[in-house]
Formats: structure tokens, C-alpha cells, sequence
């Protein structure tokens, strides 16, 4: 969870870019053929992956709808788009933020991960994701790459963390299907792999 | 038995993709020239549209089109309380009256600002108490109750009955639903213990991760639908005739659905999916629907809330006499359900209660699109009934687990309404391991023991929910490179379980798993009908069609080698991909020549004839399309005996905070008896996903209204609150019986229902046991309803309130 990230700064983000905050949960942002009066179309320069993409960003999108809808990154999910279920946990420079409360033109000097950009160019999976194989972890799965991200953002900050540590750590993502303790496994085994 | 797959942890063919992001769900999709679709819902819990105007917004550059009721349904709605793909007559807020498409979503969001919908305001009521009232209001035009194949007929109690049942007294009007075994009155008398008293259990929503989002488009006269399911061709069976296409020109397409817990099992519980494929179909483009949480939290399916008496008889030694259930059910302002009377059953199951009673009456209220959830009924029960048995064995002096043990179901007994006998039950066996692992002749010891404001609490529960249905089809094929491809319908919502069905084929082929692809994720792969993956039925279910398909398959193989090498089919064996002569291994065939063989010989051999006389009309068509270039093995299931149930039990020790309200589940052991083990990972995930769901439905899920306009208070997971990974044990030990069913070729039987049902029942036992055996007699117990006990405030809320706060 970010904890540097809340609902206020995302809303003042919103307030400082000329657009209407929504909380209506509607992808209104998806779209850069529609852009409120006023506001400045820019093509901006974002780091996602390792790779420097540009990108047509409007002023009011969320970094969960650039990903999605722009980049073709679908790995993010959406599962409420309202900061409330983690589905769209993203890193952005190294923290886990909610991909769906993040405004675009906020990270532009960013460096973004996805749960793409986790495996190897010879397709070895990183270790949370050969740990979650493993242990058999998600289940639906929509969840799972919100949960992934998560683990990674905290195995970085703390590479050997105890089974509670490691449950505080995802405790910004729900899983409906209630995999947690198959989650927590393959957080603790992904520790050991390294 | 030596199984090769049976029983072993394998790697699905799918995490891999839910692990990198690849495995695309119904949004994940685009399509050239896709627009975009959005909903105008309806903003009151009750009314008929009286007239939609939509001209300037289809006058709107970038608007494509505008999609109605009367589209959809030209020759009239359909009578009954199903959802519909789209109304004029809406019995819940968030029903969705309209669909706009256009090039975007903001354009789509703006045309419906532009519409202007005229509604004819009607009453409403959301707690189904105050319908049954004399003078209520009733959730539906036409009256508070459906009766199936009658129509919509109203149901009311005098306002003194209504009031009586509030008090905590047994309901005294005519039931709409009854059904009784043995001598009740008799066994009452017979009682050394008799509990009697009402009881509240919230509805609430599905929730889903993945919103029930759709893209549609048509092509050549076929219409593709990009969707999300649990019962991948069930659900493309009812889908097409929603839709009005014939199956043979409709494409389901669903590699992966993000949660299915009873609501996306059928076409008719999700028919919001034929928006785009109707909009598509009138506008010529794909159309892509997104659905937000608020919309999905409005039509995904709740829970059947109960409003109840009951009256329980426990004899000397603790053996459960009777029980004797009223239940008012509410039916929601769509929807439906049976859970009431499941209720009834379960306990009359999992006590084998000597006589059993139940009185029945379902009635809607202008809240959430109700149905099928997760143990629906059982699961509700098993949280009021086991602080109940804590009682009765504290009254008694009978040790809490020695009272369920002598109350448990085993093989050779009878339970339900249907007195049907069980296919088997190893509930003694399960108790044993559950209440060694947990230690409970030390654990219990620490019961109701306090540390400043902390208190222990131990609690026991039970699960069940009954699962085995038949009349489905199995397809499997041996290609010419020798591969086998088992064809599986099942739905891929989570459970593995359209691969770890498909191992029963693998297993009589003694085929190894590199060796198979499971075919599934799209209809146009031609799969056969399944059951729908819903009730625990899979696991029962589909092992029995892929091992039936995979006999005939070996059946057919045998046959082949035989006209091949000479002698009968008899005289041969299959090991490492090679059929042989049972006396001389050497003279045989690869699974590749038998295949090219088979094809060669075509007819019977290829699926071209001689196909079994049941196969149901979805698997024809799966089965016509295959023909002729594999060896195919193809198989109904027949009806089988008697009833496969999944039972659980769980032991958890909780430390409350009786300053807060809040506990910890310290410890939780969660035990299934589910027949042979199948997928050992799978197995676990399901115990550890239902004690999650457990959890929250014993201390958390509920929805609310607001009594004044009655709009929904709980509109996503925020005001719905399920269980996160902090309110859930650090870690869940589970386990199991491991003994095999009779009536499954490979021991199984269902496991997603009871795992769920035996938390719900441990921690509510947990919670009573660390408040000094303090009933609440509702599910959930919410850290308001701890405190207020504790501080012996009298909750000013109305007695078994629905769908509102509640004491």
C-alpha cells in the first residue's frame, strides 16, 4: 500500500489539472478523443517497463487507463476504479500505488512497472511470479497481478519479511476469492527463491 | 489405489497467464471500430417507465445508438422476477433501463445526461416484514410474490401477526413452502433441551472482482461475444437463446472470468451480457460494455437475507430430536432463490435431526438482484445453528464437539427433505483430523479465559451442501500425432477445476499431462455441455463425463488394435502411449497409429455415427463439427444414486476485544471430506477461499438501504465490507479425508459450498463462546452489535430488521 498516495492528493492532483474529478467509477478517462473545454491535450514522455513511450495523455486520466487503454497493457486490472481493491496496483518508483488513483501526468517523471514488465526477456518469470505458480496462488486471477505488484513493492523494501509483515504488506488488495493465505505462501516462498 | 494424476499437484495450463498479465478477460478484448456502451439505471427502487425521450442524444455527433426494453423485447417483458437484459418496469435502484452507444465513453455518459427517461414512481419496501404487513407496500407490480408457473400473487399478514414474529414468537400464518418428517411433537416431548427463538441473516453481494463487463460484435451472421462465466457452455446454451441466436451461429468467448460465486453460473442470472450483442446487432459495430463496480455491486447477485424462527429439541445425551424452521426469505426486487428450504435440509443433514419441520415464504423487497451464493441456504444456517448446539451442549453438560460428533451424518445414513441416503460421508474421520490438528482437548480448555479485555473464544462448525448432477456430456479425441484433447466446457473461474476434471481422462489413457491439451475458452472449440460450475458440482460431475468419454475412447482403441494385430478387444492393454496384447507387450500399436487408424476407418471411430441417443443437443453440435479427423471418444452420463455430499468442519480459536468489539482469529483448522483428492493445491484453495467467505458472512457482509428513498447505501467493497487479508487468519491449516466416493469413477465429490458454511458456524460458536454463550442469533455479528451486548445497551433498531441496521 502507498502510503504516500491518498485520496486527497489524488483529488488535488485532479483540481491542479483543470478537470472535474469523478466518483462515479465510469472510465470517462479512457478516451483521448474526448476532452473537457478548456483542457490541453499533451503528448507526454512515460517511463512504463524500462521502456520511455509517448503517449497522448489527457489532463483528467488515470495512469490504470494510459496503461490500459493507450499502452495495451492489460495486465493492470480494474476492479472498482475507485481506490477501494487493489486489482490495479502498479510500482511507481518502486512503491505499489493504485494504478486507478493515480493521474498520468503525476508520474510522467516516473518510473512505472506493470506486472508485464516482471518477467525475463527469455521468459523466466520473476520470482514472486514462479513462487505464485508454485504455491498456486491466485485463483480467478484478476486480482493477482494487483497482488503481485504488491509483493514485489514489498520484497524490495524488505526482502525477508515475516509472514505478518508480508500480510500487512498486500493488505491493500482484497481477493474475492479469498486465496490470502495461498498469496501469503507465495509471498514467503518468493522470499527464499530471491 | 496408484493413481498417475489422481491426487497430484500439477500446473494448470492458465497461471501462467494470471501470473504475467496475458490471460485476457471479456475487457481485455478490442476490436476494430468498437464503440462504446453505457447504462442509464434506474435512479428509484420502484417504477414503470412511462416514456423515454432520447432524440438529442442521438442526434449527438459520435452517438451510434440508443437500445431499450421494447428492443429487446418487442412481444413484451417476460412475467417473473428474473433479471431482465434491460426494463421498463424496475424493481430495484441500478436496474439498467437503457443503453446508449457511441464513439466513446464520455460521449456515451454525456448522450445519457440527454435522454430524458419519464418514470411513474411506485411504492417500495425493502425489508419483506413490512410487505407481509396488512397495507405494505410490494416490491413488484402485481404483488410481493411469484408463484412459479402462476405469476406474480401478493401474500400478506395481519399487522398482529407481523408484530407477533418481530416480538420473537413463531409465525402463525400459512406458509407458501412446507416440509415435515417424523413425529415432531413427539420428539419436542421427548427433549431434554429445547432452544426456541428468531433469527436474522443479511443479504448481500457477490462482488465479483471482475466487473460483468462484455464486448459483442457480428460477423457473417455469427454473432462473437466476448463475456464472463463460470460454466463456460451452460451458460452459451441459455446465452444464445437470450440473445435470440441459434446456437450454432453464436460464439461464446471466455478464456477467464474474474469470480463467479453463483451468479455467473447461468445466461439467465447475467443477461446484462446481451446489451452489447443487441446493440451490436441493431448499430452494425462491436460494441465493448464496461461495467463499474456501482453497477456491478447493483446486478451481481446477493444473497437470500432469512427472517426466522426456530425451535430446536436436543435429547439428554445431546442427540439433536427436532427442529422446527419458519423462514422468511427475501426474494430481493429480482431474482430468487431456494435457500430457505436448503436451510431446512442442511441441518436436517448435518444433525440428522430425528424429525424436521419447515415452513417457507419467500417475498420480494426493492432491494439487490438476488440468488444463488455460495452454500446458498446452508451456508446462511450453519452460522445461526452452531452457537445454538453450543448452548443446548452447555445446558446439557455435553462436551461442544462430542455433541456434533453424535449428531454427524456418516455412510449408510439418510438426510434432507428427501430422506435421500448419501453416496457416502466420512464426517467421523473428518472430525478426527480436524480436531487433532487443532488440538482441541487442549484448545478448549482455554474457553472464555480473559487477559485484560481480550477474551478466548473456541468455536466448532460443520458445512455441507449436496452436489452431483447428471444428464451431462463428455468429448475427448486422440489426434494423429497421438495427443489427447479433452474438451471441456467448465467454466475457468478459479477452481482449476476445468483442468483437474480433465485429468480423469488422462488417468484412463494413462496419458502423461504434457501430453493433453485441455480444450475450453471459446464455444467455437466445439466442448460439450457441462454442469453448470455452480453447487460444488464440478469436480462430482465432470470427472465422471471425461472418464466416461475417455472409456469409450479406450473402448474404441482396443477395438481398433484388435482388428489390427487380431484377437478381442479384451486382449489388450494401454501403457507409455502404446496399446498392446495383454500376453506379449511388443505386439501392439502407438497412440498415434491407433489414432490415424481410427481416422482412416472413420464412421463410429470419428464421431460420424453411432453417437449415443441422450447426447444433448449443445454436444451434437460440438460433436457434428468434429467429425471425421479424430478418434473421438464421446459419453452421456447417465443419472446416478443417491446423494454426493461435501461436508467440512472447522475448529478456530478467536481472542475478542470486549472494549473494541473487534477480534482476532488466532488459529483456524478447516477439514473437508470431499471423497478422493483430486488436486491437492485446488483442494486448499477452495478451504482457504471459503473460510474467507466464512469469515465474512459471520462478521461482516451486509448491504443497506436507505429506509427513507430506498437507495442502496453499500455500493462497492468500501460500504460493503468483505474480509481483507487483515481480517482473515495469518494462516488457515487445512486438510482432508481422502476417501473415495463410490458413485465417482475416481472418488470425488464437491468441496466449494461446505467450506464456507463450517467457518460461517465456527466463528459465530467462537464469538457466542467468548460472550459467555451470548446468542445474537444473526449473521453477521458486527462489532457494533459485541459492543452494544457488552455494554448492555438495547439496540433501538427495529427486531429482525432487513437490508438496515440491526441490534
Amino acid at each position: 500500500m502507498n502510503l504516500n498516495l491518498t485520496r486527497r492528493r489524488f483529488i488535488k492532483g485532479v483540481i491542479a489539472s483543470g478537470a472535474a474529478a469523478t466518483t462515479t467509477g465510469v472510465w470517462v478517462a479512457a478516451n483521448g478523443a474526448a476532452r473537457p473545454a478548456g483542457a490541453v491535450e499533451r503528448m507526454i514522455r512515460i517511463n512504463v517497463n524500462g521502456q520511455v513511450r509517448t503517449v497522448d495523455v489527457a489532463p483528467q486520466e488515470t495512469l490504470a487507463s494510459t496503461l490500459r487503454y493507450k499502452l495495451g497493457l492489460t495486465g493492470t486490472k480494474l476492479g472498482c476504479n475507485r481506490g477501494e481493491c487493489g486489482a490495479c496496483t502498479v510500482l511507481v518508483d518502486d512503491v505499489p500505488s493504485y494504478a486507478c488513483s493515480v493521474l498520468t501526468h503525476s508520474v510522467k517523471n516516473g518510473r512505472i512497472e506493470t506486472v508485464e514488465g516482471l518477467e525475463s526477456a527469455d521468459g523466466t518469470l520473476h520470482p514472486v511470479q514462479q513462487a505464485f505458480v508454485e504455491e498456486l496462488s491466485p485463483q480467478c486471477g484478476y486480482c493477482t497481478p494487483g497482488q503481485i505488484m504488491a509483493a514485489v513493492g514489498l520484497l524490495r523494501e524488505n526482502p525477508n519479511p515475516t509472514r505478518e509483515e508480508a500480510r500487512m504488506g498486500l493488505s491493500g488488495n482484497i481477493c474475492r476469492c479469498g486465496s490470502y493465505d495461498s498469496y501469503l505462501d507465495g509471498v514467503m516462498r518468493a522470499a527464499q527463491i530471491g | 489405489m496408484a493413481y498417475m494424476h489422481i491426487g497430484k499437484n500439477f500446473v494448470p495450463p492458465d497461471v501462467n497467464g494470471k501470473v504475467t498479465g496475458r490471460i485476457k478477460y471479456a475487457e481485455d478484448y478490442s476490436r476494430e471500430g468498437m464503440v462504446y456502451a453505457r447504462l442509464l439505471t434506474s435512479p428509484i427502487p420502484h417504477a414503470r417507465v412511462v416514456n423515454i425521450d432520447a432524440s438529442e442524444a442521438l442526434a449527438m455527433d459520435g452517438v451510434f445508438g440508443v437500445l431499450t426494453a421494447d428492443d429487446v423485447y418487442p412481444d413484451g417483458e417476460p412475467q417473473g422476477t428474473g433479471l431482465k437484459v434491460l426494463t421498463n418496469e424496475p424493481t430495484l435502484v441500478g436496474e439498467p433501463i437503457l443503453a446508449v452507444a457511441a464513439i466513446d465513453e464520455k460521449t456515451a455518459e454525456t448522450a445519457i445526461t440527454k435522454i430524458t427517461v419519464t418514470f411513474e414512481r411506485l411504492p417500495f419496501v425493502l425489508d419483506p416484514l413490512d410487505s407481509l404487513a396488512e397495507g405494505g407496500a410490494d416490491a413488484y407490480t402485481g404483488g410481493n410474490t411469484y408463484v412459479f408457473r402462476q405469476g406474480f400473487a401478493e401474500e400478506k399478514w395481519s399487522q398482529d401477526q407481523v408484530a407477533s414474529f418481530r416480538a420473537g414468537n413463531e409465525p402463525t400464518a400459512e406458509p407458501q413452502q412446507t416440509f415435515a418428517y417424523g413425529d415432531l411433537d413427539a420428539a419436542l416431548a421427548a427433549s431434554a433441551f429445547v432452544y426456541e427463538g428468531t433469527f436474522t441473516t443479511a443479504g448481500y453481494p457477490h462482488q465479483s472482482m471482475e466487473p460483468r463487463s462484455a464486448m459483442a460484435y457480428w460477423e457473417n451472421g455469427k454473432l462473437y461475444l466476448h463475456g464472463t462465466s463460470q460454466s463456460l457452455s451452460a451458460l452459451a446454451d441459455g446465452m444464445a437463446s437470450i440473445v435470440g441466436v441459434p446456437q450454432e451461429d453464436f460464439v461464446f468467448i471466455n478464456e477467464a472470468t474474474g469470480g463467479g460465486f453463483g451468479q455467473r453460473a447461468r445466461a439467465n442470472s447475467i443477461p446484462s451480457m446481451a446489451i452489447p450483442a443487441k446493440m451490436s446487432q441493431k448499430i452494425n459495430r462491436p460494441v465493448m460494455m464496461r461495467i463499474t463496480r456501482d453497477e456491478e455491486t447493483a446486478i451481481g447477485g446477493a444473497r437470500q437475507g432469512f427472517q426466522g424462527w426456530i425451535k430446536v429439541g436436543f435429547k439428554a445425551d445431546g442427540t439433536m430430536a427436532a427442529a422446527d424452521l419458519y423462514i422468511v426469505s427475501d426474494n430481493g426486487g429480482k431474482g430468487g432463490g431456494g435457500d430457505a428450504y436448503s436451510a431446512a435440509d442442511g441441518i436436517s443433514v448435518l444433525y440428522q435431526t430425528e424429525a424436521v419441520r419447515f415452513r417457507g415464504t419467500s417475498i420480494g423487497s426493492n432491494t439487490g438482484h438476488r440468488g444463488a451464493q455460495r452454500g446458498p441456504g446452508q451456508n446462511q444456517i450453519a452460522a445461526i445453528i452452531s452457537p445454538i448446539l453450543d448452548k443446548a451442549a452447555e445446558e446439557l453438560g455435553v462436551d461442544r464437539m462430542k455433541i456434533r460428533e453424535i449428531n454427524t451424518p456418516q455412510t449408510g445414513d439418510v438426510g434432507g427433505a428427501q430422506r435421500q441416503p448419501f453416496t457416502s460421508a466420512y464426517m467421523p474421520e473428518a472430525f478426527k483430523i480436524a480436531s487433532e490438528k487443532f488440538n482441541y482437548a487442549e484448545r478448549i480448555t482455554r474457553s472464555r479465559q480473559r487477559n485484560g479485555s481480550k477474551v478466548t473464544g473456541i468455536g466448532i462448525g460443520q458445512g455441507y451442501h449436496n452436489a452431483g448432477r447428471s444428464g451431462m456430456d463428455g468429448i475427448v479425441r486422440l489426434t494423429a500425432d497421438g495427443r489427447l484433447k479433452v474438451h471441456n466446457g467448465v467454466g475457468n473461474l478459479g477452481t482449476y477445476s476445468y483442468a483437474s476434471t480433465s485429468r480423469a481422462a488422462a488417468e484412463v489413457l494413462q496419458m502423461p499431462w504434457e501430453r493433453v491439451d485441455v480444450v475450453t475458452g471459446r464455444t467455437d472449440r466445439n466442448l460439450p455441455i457441462t454442469s453448470p460450475q455452480d453447487g460444488s458440482n464440478s469436480i462430482f460431475t465432470n470427472t465422471r463425463t471425461n472418464y466416461g468419454a475417455a472409456m469409450d475412447l479406450l473402448g474404441k482403441m482396443k477395438e481398433i488394435a484388435a482388428m489390427e494385430l487380431g484377437g478381442d478387444a479384451a486382449d489388450y492393454d494401454i501403457g507409455d502411449e502404446r496399446v498392446f496384447k495383454s500376453s506379449d507387450k511388443n505386439a501392439g500399436m502407438t497412440f498415434a497409429q491407433i489414432a490415424q487408424k481410427g481416422i482412416e476407418l472413420g464412421g463410429k471411430f470419428t464421431g460420424e455415427s453411432d453417437l449415443p441417443e441422450e447426447l444433448n443437443d449443445f454436444t451434437k453440435i460440438s460433436v457434428t463439427r468434429l467429425a471425421g479427423d479424430s478418434l473421438m471418444g464421446i459419453f452421456h452420463d447417465p443419472k446416478h444414486n443417491d446423494n454426493p455430499p461435501g461436508f467440512t468442519v472447522t475448529f478456530t480459536e478467536i481472542e475478542m476485544d470486549v472494549e473494541t468489539g473487534k477480534y482476532d482469529i488466532v488459529d483456524m483448522v478447516t477439514v473437508g471430506d470431499c471423497g478422493t483428492v483430486v488436486h491437492p493445491q485446488g483442494l486448499k484453495n477452495q478451504l482457504v477461499g471459503g473460510a474467507v467467505w466464512g469469515i465474512g458472512l459471520a462478521g461482516y457482509e451486509r448491504h443497506l438501504y436507505d429506509p427513507q428513498n430506498g437507495l442502496p447505501a453499500s455500493t462497492g467493497y468500501w460500504q460493503s465490507k468483505i474480509p481483507t487479508m487483515m481480517d482473515t487468519p495469518a494462516k488457515i491449516q487445512t486438510g482432508w479425508v481422502d476417501l473415495p466416493d463410490p458413485e465417482n469413477p475416481v472418488g470425488a465429490r464437491g468441496i466449494g459450498e461446505p467450506a464456507m458454511g463450517a467457518v460461517a458456524a465456527a466463528v459465530a460458536s467462537a464469538i457466542s463462546d467468548s460472550l459467555d454463550g451470548h446468542l445474537f442469533n444473526s449473521a453477521p455479528v458486527t462489532a457494533d452489535m459485541i459492543i452494544n451486548h457488552v455494554a448492555g445497551v438495547t439496540s433501538d433498531a427495529v427486531p429482525l430488521a432487513q437490508n438496515n441496521f440491526r441490534g
